[in-house]
């Protein structure tokens, strides 16, 4: 098969330039054969045999869509491009053909599902992209950001290399900094018994750290008995769910369980991420054994959503600025909650102009499904891959990009710099501290 | 060779195809369930919202952004499946040979039918050729069984209106007829038989387990 | 196992402290614990002077601190906290600091028997066990997992024994992860290690560890088992002998291996945290025999009921004849004993605790925001505002209640019958 000539399949990335020379014939198919016949069964049997070859998936696709649709990024000319031959060759392909297909894999492809409301037969794409990622991963054939992510996971039981004692004093200083504002302010670790363990994804401790002051505010003002853990099961984030390392995402998710259930809450309410909601409510617990997350997981949007309409928080003043928002793909399209995202923007902000396509059908920030854990490599391509974002966030005239996902938000920030749009990314945590009624 | 395209081979035609499809659904069942989340996922109602959803025309997003793709899709389907059902000369077949005979549409009817069949079908070629982005994903097996699916239209066509020879046409019409049913289970027109699967399984993953719309 | 035969238990019921007046004393009072004997109750507090010490029954300790937290009694009914001065941390025993300051300190632990006390510290950098106030003679760039052994004398670790720069996939790869036991590192490097464990008698030590990519085992005092498998979890010694039993997995079925061989022959969706019974004969673990569904697996037999959310870690009696644990089915959970479910179920429960004839189960429980005791199924106390775990006397005839109500703190001894 001839390998795709790209701008992209020049990028230069230790992960996969160095991994594939270690790479054998017999390792590469021993590794797609017990991929595909051993950990693989029915659906990936149906999908190859019912697609058609179509092309109906093509315009679902923001990178397609972006590069003014080079049939190359269409999502199924992605399967093409990977599996279909994979499968064709009975894993007889050569280390350059790994190395294409990690680059497809991992860095144009977000797994964000939307292709899968395209096809007529309900054909999941991603799915069968995350099959070639699995190949990739146990191959070692990752991109380097994303298997040191994947490696933070495995050392650490979180995404940024958090050292325990680190993870603990920060609470502590956020607890300090967030009690200046509202006197009597608590981040309560280690309660056992509390109704509500949060949980957050790395990056908050390492460098967002306000936004679990802003929460601490926000649980004392709605009066919440809740708790954090002091020890390793506080990350809710799961990059090596995206790598292809499912023992490890199963390793790290089935901690955050049970640390839930060591400290005897009666749900888990996860700050504002979508692929950590994806890891924890889905893949994760279905990897372990889990129909459904062994205990109730609400996340932030549906959170104070319930705030806000049960009265427990009150508005002040309506934030001013004109604002829009980017439906995470994990939390609306993998959740339905778009409504309640909207009803939480409208009850927040006075200005608020909706994008086009919006919930379900929202573009990918492509920034998820690990493509920003990629890293710097990588970063021009995935601008590229989105130019239709920035379109649809320019029509809105909007100031303020609300973003209620970790990953959504520094896509969106990248985007909004690349192509010069003039606005600014916020977590819905940074305007309800804004807006909300404190005590006296 | 027509006495024998007219008795055997289509016996073996309804053999293969409706021993090949029960024999894929047994293993696709058994695949699935090697696969432990899908019968687990599966849930009739959310499985059911999406299919109709899915066989109604425009009933999802990107039916309505390419209406005319939409229509000639959904009228080729249609076509596809009523005409040879539902035609005279069929019915008289199977009254011929077994007694039994149902409703028949107007063979004007059933005529325009046929050529839309034939017509969507070449235009689905030509999309083929046409649009790189389809182009790139089509293989010479996907213009093979175009051509398997229209030539019993179109040699039924030739033999009614009798343009060449028709006891050849008619001969060739069965023999392309029975092609088309036995390869149903074996190739990607296997997506006949496994619609309902796969779109009630994305139903339900969608619906059931994640709350949101899959259309 | 703690001695409880010296604790007080002539059948009574005594007010110990008047919550609503501690919480009147202070700015603010964080959350009570209580000792295990009953006999005392204890808060980190708030003075007005924004410092922290701790109050006990009607006391307080006489240092204040920047910060305090961590407030927990040992087995053996000390009270430790953990306490900052001047920007330093360590730890407070009954109000005594250590001589050794961190820092950072956290995590702290307590021996079977309630004789040591162990956390983890942070000096110059570099990471590491402390015992008994006593740090570790070498530190490490990382610590992760930790434990106490049994007998309380010594203490093991995963440590990263390399410094690797930043997104160094390839050093990581090549092995940075090992474990230190009393601060000596194993020679034997691997990609990972975790959750190490002590044999009885503290001599010997085991770590789930992962060698390449998708390739796990078990090492004990460093030598891997020599079988690899696609995931491992949970080794644990066989009390009496040093075999190790862990969780493993092959192709896509999940049994128990001991010492790198197949002991279980049943292939389960999952299985974790096996337990031995105390005569090390018989074994548990939390089990789910087909996706969705989970139970306990008694020496490879799967409980009949199916429990759908979640089960917890198993709990043998202490003659090893009966098992008990926490299920949770359609989002409510309960206590099975021996694959019974108690009739009731709550909105949250606390671990089984067999009396020592292994006749009796009793547990908190919690529902409505209400804490009851639970024997055997039924409710023999309710109503509480807190509870703490019941506990059996030696001889498993009376039962010590540990709770606040009415805003009094109770200690109950209440005869069984």
């Amino acid at each position: 098969m001839k390998l795709i000539d790209s701008p992209e399949s020049k990028v230069v990335d230790p992960g996969l330039d160095e991994t594939i020379k270690k790479l054998t014939p017999e390792k590469i198919k021993r590794v797609v054969d017990h991929v595909l016949t051993k950990e693989n069964a029915g659906r990936l049997q149906m999908y190859i045999d019912t697609c058609v070859h179509c092309g109906l998936c093509a315009e679902a696709c923001h990178t397609y869509l972006s590069r003014d649709k080079d049939p190359n990024f269409s999502p199924v000319a992605k399967v093409k491009n990977t599996l279909w031959e994979l499968v064709k060759q009975k894993g007889d392909v050569s280390p350059e053909f790994i190395r294409q297909a990690a680059r497809i894999a991992f860095t144009e492809c977000g797994a964000c599902r939307r292709c899968s409301m395209y096809c007529p037969f309900g054909i999941d794409i991603a799915y069968l992209i995350m099959i070639v990622r699995r190949i990739c991963s146990l191959l070692g054939v990752v991109p380097q950001y994303l298997q040191d992510t994947t490696n933070s996971h495995a050392a650490t039981s979180n995404q940024m290399w958090v050292h325990q004692d680190e993870w603990i004093d920060t609470l502590q200083w956020q607890e300090e900094e967030a009690g200046f504002e509202i006197p009597g302010v608590r981040i309560p670790l280690e309660k056992e018994g509390a109704d509500v363990m949060y949980s957050v994804i790395a990056p908050e401790p390492k460098i967002l750290a306000q936004l679990l002051g802003n929460m601490a505010m926000i649980m004392k003002v709605a009066g919440i008995d809740w708790t954090m853990p002091a020890t390793d099961g506080w990350d809710n984030s799961n990059m090596a769910m995206y790598s292809g390392d499912f023992e490890i995402m199963g390793r790290v998710e089935r901690l955050h369980w049970e640390t839930a259930a060591r400290l005897k809450v009666k749900k888990i309410v996860m700050g504002e991420c979508g692929h950590a909601f994806r890891g924890a409510v889905y893949d994760g617990p279905k990897w372990l054994g889990w129909k459904f997350p062994p205990i109730p997981m609400v996340h932030a949007i549906e959170f104070y959503y319930d705030l806000i309409k049960s009265g427990r928080i009150k508005i002040k003043e309506k934030y001013k600025e004109p604002v829009t928002i980017q439906d995470p793909c994990n939390t609306v399209r993998g959740r339905g909650l778009g409504d309640k995202l909207r009803y939480v923007v409208n009850e927040l902000c006075e200005d608020f102009t909706d994008v086009s396509p919006n919930q379900e059908h929202n573009y990918c920030c492509m920034a998820g499904g690990g493509t920003i854990n990629c890293g710097p490599p990588w970063k021009k391509s995935r601008m590229i891959s989105n130019r239709v974002k920035a379109e649809q966030l320019a029509a809105t005239g909007a100031k303020i990009v609300i973003t209620p996902c970790h990953n959504c938000h520094s896509g969106i920030e990248d985007i909004i710099g690349y192509y010069n749009l003039g606005m600014h990314v916020k977590f819905i945590n940074e305007i309800l501290v804004e807006t909300m009624e404190r005590p006296e | 060779m027509y006495e024998f395209v007219r008795g055997p081979l289509v016996w073996l035609a309804f053999i293969v195809f409706i021993l090949g499809s029960i024999y894929r659904l047994l293993q696709i069942r058994s695949q699935l369930k090697k696969d432990k989340v899908v019968f687990s996922y599966m849930n009739f109602k959310y499985g059911m919202r999406s299919i109709l959803h899915w066989i109604t025309p425009f009933g999802a997003v990107n039916m309505r952004k390419r209406p005319a793709f939409t229509i000639m899709s959904f009228l080729f389907h249609f076509c596809l499946i009523i005409t040879p059902i539902f035609l005279l000369g069929h019915n008289l077949v199977w009254y011929e040979s077994w007694g039994i005979h149902w409703w028949t549409l107007p063979e004007r009817i059933t005529n325009i039918m046929t050529i839309i069949v034939v017509a969507a079908g070449f235009i689905f070629a030509l999309r083929r050729i046409a649009d790189p982005t389809v182009r790139l994903v089509t293989a010479f097996s996907d213009f093979l069984l175009l051509l398997i699916v229209l030539a019993p239209f179109i040699t039924g066509l030739f033999a009614y209106y009798q343009a060449f020879d028709y006891k050849t046409m008619i001969t060739l019409h069965i023999l392309s007829g029975c092609l088309w049913l036995m390869i149903i289970p074996f190739t990607r027109i296997v997506h006949m038989i496994f619609f309902g699967i796969s779109r009630a399984y994305m139903g339900s993953e969608f619906g059931y387990v994640r709350h949101a719309k899959d259309w | 196992m703690i001695n409880t035969k010296n604790w007080d238990w002539g059948i009574q019921n005594k007010v110990l402290a008047d919550i609503a007046e501690i919480k009147s004393r202070y700015q603010d009072v964080h959350e009570f614990v209580v000792s295990p004997d009953g006999e005392k109750i204890a808060a980190p507090v708030v003075l007005e002077d924004d410092t922290f010490t701790a109050c006990v029954n009607n006391d307080q300790w006489p240092d204040t601190f920047e910060k305090l937290w961590y407030l927990r009694f040992s087995p053996g009914n000390k009270l430790t906290a953990l306490v900052m001065s001047d920007d330093e941390w360590t730890l407070a025993v009954d109000g005594r600091v250590y001589e050794e300051n961190y820092e950072y300190a956290w995590d702290v632990r307590f021996s079977e028997n309630g004789e040591s006390i162990s956390m983890l510290y942070k000096r110059d950098n570099l990471y590491g066990v402390a015992l008994n106030g006593k740090p570790w003679a070498n530190g490490f760039v990382a610590i992760r997992d930790y434990c106490l052994s049994p007998d309380g004398k010594r203490t093991a670790a995963t440590v990263q024994v390399k410094t690797l720069d930043e997104a160094d996939v390839f050093g990581f790869f090549a092995g940075a992860w090992s474990v230190a036991v009393d601060g000596k590192v194993w020679p034997e490097k691997f990609i990972n290690a975790w959750k190490p464990a002590f044999s009885k008698d503290g001599s010997l030590v085991a770590a789930e560890i992962r060698t390449d990519i998708c390739e796990y085992s078990v090492a004990v005092n460093g030598k891997s088992w020599e079988k690899k498998y696609g995931s491992v979890w949970d080794p644990v010694f066989r009390p009496g002998n040093g075999s190790v039993i862990a969780a493993v997995k092959e192709g896509s079925n999940w049994f128990l291996a001991e010492n790198g061989s197949r002991i279980w022959g049943r292939n389960y969706n999952q299985i974790w945290l096996p337990k031995l019974s105390p005569d090390g004969k018989r074994i548990a673990a939390v089990a789910s025999p087909e996706f969705g569904k989970w139970t306990i697996a008694v020496d490879d037999r799967p409980w009949a009921k199916l429990f759908d959310d979640m089960v917890l870690a198993p709990v043998f009696s202490p003659d090893g004849k009966r098992v008990a644990a926490i299920v949770k089915e359609n989002n409510h959970w309960s206590i099975a004993v021996d694959g019974k479910t108690w009739p009731e179920s709550y909105d949250m429960i606390w671990d089984p605790v067999f009396s020592p004839c292994g006749k009796n189960v009793v547990a908190k429980a919690e529902k409505n925001g209400r804490y009851a005791v639970v024997l055997n199924g039924k409710n023999i106390g309710t109503n509480y505002d807190a509870l703490w775990p019941p506990i059996f006397s030696p001889d498993g005839d009376k039962i010590l209640l540990r709770y606040i109500a009415d805003g009094k703190y109770y200690r109950e001894v209440r005869p069984l019958n």
